[in-house]
């Protein structure tokens, strides 16, 4: 065990976990933040994605001692009020079924659009294509991103 | 029009009663039918109907709250059955509030999602319990102005008396209202005049969703909860021997290590009840991570079972099954198929004389086909809250139907059902896998053997190693063709690991004069449950793919082809019980022949095939696009065609035709697990395929046939005849026939 102050949606958060623990459980489990999401602990299917200044990672693959003065953005923090243009678009598309991997998908393209503001279909595939969805919603995901991209 | 009034036989009730604070609160019973191979749709006054429940709550200051009776695992219920109460209250859909109803499955009846049933089953009840409500608001009303009550008007949650000018909200009569008795009666809106269904409303959990709200049973927590892990057998036909927990109990954060028994020996289980491993290894610790690493220090020794019956009540009664023993490899099981199907096999369906057709037959074409076993991959992995103590019990999470398994939930803890509360969190996917109950026994086992609340998590691993697949298929196909190509008999010979697909019934049985359906089984250790429309979804791979080869060799074009056939089953149908309506199956065709401009020039440079289908009460119809891209063959764009009665919700249907068609697609190319000695050879998404964005069609232009027939299905009855359409697809794009699924991976061998 050891202790951390992590630097999570702007605020300092510290916790006493084992140097091994995921970012991904630190959160869930820890931290009492869990719109971030377990699907496969692979890094595989990109339910549990955070960004870490401002990249989108895998945090079930992000062991806490290799946070250090990183900044984490969780789905929490993301915007204010849930209005973040991604967020936004999520829902004028109404994207989700089940919803279970959508917060994933959501931080994968928030990154993506403040890399890349414009980026192509071709493009938006290859950002998107670490994150699955059982319930096929990749039709819908493409068009909101491309309807964030035009708000921005 | 039919089912237009509200109707309560004697075993149906509404209650009404008065909330703390005064407002009215309507609990409705109504009792539908409900037939589990769903054939049956709503009928009036029969015995046999259950109960199925929806709520109403109004305050004084107007506040109007429906409660969503139904699970949610991404099929919109929340939003579209609570659309059908609104409806008929007459409220402003955007001033209402939904809200997720408790469980009770003694009161207010089956509460479950699957077979595509949620919305048919619950279509007429909840129109009667809206109806009913505002039907009690006008008497209020009607009362206190001293005016007759069908000068009474309502709009939007508001009533009206138009002569002497008097207005007030549904809040200001809901506490006289509650005292009303319950009308029996009223007259159910014409469809025709709908103004919130069949109008397309966003889900109504949508923020909660983007924003990461917990929301899943994997984000249920609670005070001093313990996490639980169960340590299952690596290989199907293995149990637990003996283990040694010295070195996971010095792992931090590590409690307990134990084994416990799932099923005493000798106990009758439910229908859904299922078990595949019997002898559970439980780790429980304070967080899920101590957990995952303490397992990995386990000693274990495994065993093989020896050879088992298990007596399980099902919905068809109660059945002895064996379980064979062995560690089973899935090139031993394609071995067993490929041998048995030259055997003879259970007649299912028989018109006409085939044998002497085939013998008297131009022309024979004979295909196999075949189909692996499939994991659901529900995003969230199987979960489950349980806190049991010797006086009740309290269990949260993500279950398709908790009132199948609280019985069982009951016999194990020896508590009353009425000492046991279910709350039904939204679920991260269901597609049948969560129809089953092991999980939630288990939970509750542990739960009251560390005397805490504990959450119990399967890992992704452990989620896809359990079981419960889609089975494993196989299927021959002969077709007997006179000498201008006519088809005269038609020969289906379906297999299964452990259970065949064939519905001996289905199109086109009905068609042919000549029609043979046999089945046959090989028993397994591996087990099986429903997923994603049962049968179907092997059936409509193989049967729509044949029948495209067939139109080929008869030189006609594949959808006209099977028009003709329709046309024959409608003007002069072959045998009986044929469960389709050759209408409607025809509509769907012509309706995607026109949206997809299926014989416009511009669409020739694509590979394009189609497959129709009818399961579940409801009729689909696709034609998938497929081009080259990088070298592979991709679907670019996808047409739908879809009767299911009234649509209620228009948007969200769309969306769940087009997941289907993305599920389809991805599990027709990609999906398959396969076992060496009894051990999945997948076991996380590094293994097992899913489809990705990049493999996702850049558009899906889903169709709906327009009629005022009451609501079917619709989560299933997109997905079968995708494979069907990929198959054909695939024919054309890669000049070859593919005939075993996962398609890809024959790709390579062109
Ligand atoms: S949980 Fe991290 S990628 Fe799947
Ligand atoms: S919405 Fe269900 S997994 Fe993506």
């Amino acid at each position: 065990m050891a202790v951390y102050n992590l630097k999570i949606n702007g605020q300092t958060k510290q916790v006493d976990v084992d140097p091994a623990t995921p970012i991904l459980w630190v959160l869930r489990e820890h931290l009492d933040m869990p719109g971030t999401k377990y699907g496969c602990g692979v890094a595989m299917c990109g339910a549990c994605t955070v960004h870490l200044n401002g990249v989108a990672v895998r945090s079930c693959q992000l062991p806490v001692v290799a946070v250090g003065n990183k900044e984490i953005t969780t789905i929490e923090g993301l915007s204010e009020n849930g209005d973040h243009p991604v967020q936004k678009a999520w829902l004028e598309h109404d994207v989700a079924q089940c919803g279970y991997c959508q917060t994933g998908q959501i931080m994968t393209a928030a990154a993506l659009l403040k890399a890349n503001p414009h980026p192509t279909e071709a493009q938006i595939d290859t950002a998107m294509s670490g994150n699955v969805c059982r319930c096929g919603t990749y039709v819908r995901i493409r068009e909101a991103i491309q309807s964030a991209a035009k708000q921005q | 029009m039919e089912n237009n009034t509200t109707n309560h036989s004697r075993r149906s009730f509404l209650k009404s009663s008065l909330l703390a604070g005064g407002g009215l609160m309507i609990s409705f019973s109504g009792l539908a039918k409900f037939n589990f191979d769903g054939k049956t749709t709503v009928v009036n006054g029969s015995e046999e109907w259950s109960e199925v429940t929806g709520y109403i709550k109004i305050t004084p200051d107007n506040l109007i709250k429906i409660l969503n009776p139904n699970p949610e695992f991404g099929q919109n219920v929340m939003t579209s059955l609570p659309m059908i109460i609104a409806e008929e209250l007459d409220v402003d859909w955007q001033k209402i509030m939904v809200e997720m109803g408790p469980h009770d499955n003694m009161k207010l009846g089956p509460q479950f999602t699957g077979g595509s049933n949620s919305v048919r089953m619950y279509w007429k009840p909840l129109r009667e319990a809206g109806a009913a409500a505002r039907n009690m608001l006008m008497q209020a009303a009607a009362q206190t102005w001293a005016v007759p009550v069908e000068e009474i008007t309502t709009k939007a949650g508001t009533l009206y008396h138009e002569k002497s000018g008097k207005s007030g909200t549904y809040g200001a009569f809901a506490s006289k209202a509650s005292a009303i008795a319950i009308p029996k009666g009223v007259k159910l809106k014409d469809i025709r005049s709908f103004n919130t269904v069949r109008n397309s409303k966003k889900n109504v959990e949508g923020q909660k969703i983007v924003t990461g709200k917990p929301l899943f049973g994997m984000d249920h927590t609670q005070e001093g909860m313990l996490i639980a892990m169960i340590e299952h057998p690596h290989a199907f036909g293995m149990k637990l021997k003996s283990f040694d927990a010295t070195e996971t109990l010095k792992m931090p954060g590590i409690k307990d290590v134990f084994s416990m028994k799932l099923y005493e020996d000798g106990f009758e289980q439910a229908g859904f009840d299922t078990r595949t491993f019997n002898d559970l290894l439980v780790v429980v610790g304070n967080t899920t991570w101590e957990v995952m690493n303490a397992r990995k220090k386990l000693k274990v020794i495994w065993e093989p079972i020896a050879e088992r019956k298990e007596t399980i009540a099902g919905f068809r009664g109660k059945n002895e099954v064996t379980i064979p023993a062995g560690l089973e490899s899935t090139t031993t099981q394609l071995a067993k198929m490929t041998a048995l199907a030259k055997q003879p096999a259970k007649q299912l369906r028989r018109d006409g004389d085939p044998e002497t057709a085939f013998k008297n037959a131009a022309h024979i074409l004979e295909r196999t086909y075949t189909a692996p076993f499939l994991a659901h991959n529900c995003m969230e992995p199987m979960n489950f809250f349980a806190h049991v103590t010797e006086e009740k019990a309290l269990l949260v999470g993500p279950h398709q139907a908790p009132g199948w398994i609280e019985p069982t939930v009951s016999k194990i803890l020896n508590l009353p059902p009425d000492k046991i509360e279910i709350q039904m969190t939204r679920m991260g996917g269901g597609f049948g896998l969560r129809a089953y109950g092991h999980y939630v026994i288990e939970a509750a086992l542990i739960s009251k053997k560390v005397k805490a609340p504990i959450k119990l998590v399967y890992s992704r691993e452990d989620d896809m190693t359990y079981g419960i697949y889609r089975p494993m298929y196989m299927a021959t196909y002969r077709a007997a063709l006179d000498a201008n190509k006519n088809l005269i008999a038609f020969h289906v010979k379906g297999g299964g690991i452990p259970e065949h697909a064939v519905h001996p019934n289905r199109f086109p049985a009905g068609t042919v004069d000549n029609y043979l359906a046999e089945g046959w089984e090989i028993p397994s250790n591996i087990t099986i449950g429903a997923f994603r429309a049962p049968g179907s979804n092997f059936n409509a791979a193989s049967e729509q793919s044949f029948l495209d080869e067939l139109a080929e060799f008869a030189g006609k074009d594949p959808i006209d082809f099977r028009l003709a056939l329709l046309k024959r089953g409608k003007e002069n149908p072959v045998g009986k019980n044929n469960e389709y309506d050759a209408d409607r199956y025809a509509g769907v065709l012509n309706l995607v022949k026109e949206k997809s401009g299926w014989n416009a020039p511009e669409n020739k440079k694509y590979s394009r095939g189609v497959a129709a289908y009818f399961c579940h009460n409801s009729y689909a119809a696709h034609v998938v696009d497929m081009v080259k891209k990088d070298g592979q063959p991709y679907v670019e764009r996808v047409f739908s065609a879809l009767d299911c009665g009234v649509v209620i919700n228009p948007d969200a249907a769309i969306n769940m035709v087009q997941g289907a068609v993305v599920d389809g697609i991805g599990n027709a190319l990609y999906g398959g697990l396969t076992h060496k000695d009894g051990a999945a050879e997948q076991n996380n998404f590094n293994r097992y395929r899913m489809i990705r964005m990049k493999e996702a069609p850049k558009t899906i232009e889903v169709h709906f046939v327009e009629n005022n027939i009451d609501p079917t299905g619709l989560g299933e009855p997109p997905f079968p005849p995708v494979f069907g359409a990929v198959a054909n697809a695939l024919h054309k794009n890669m000049g070859k026939r593919f005939y075993n699924q996962p398609f890809s991976k024959d790709f390579a061998t062109k």
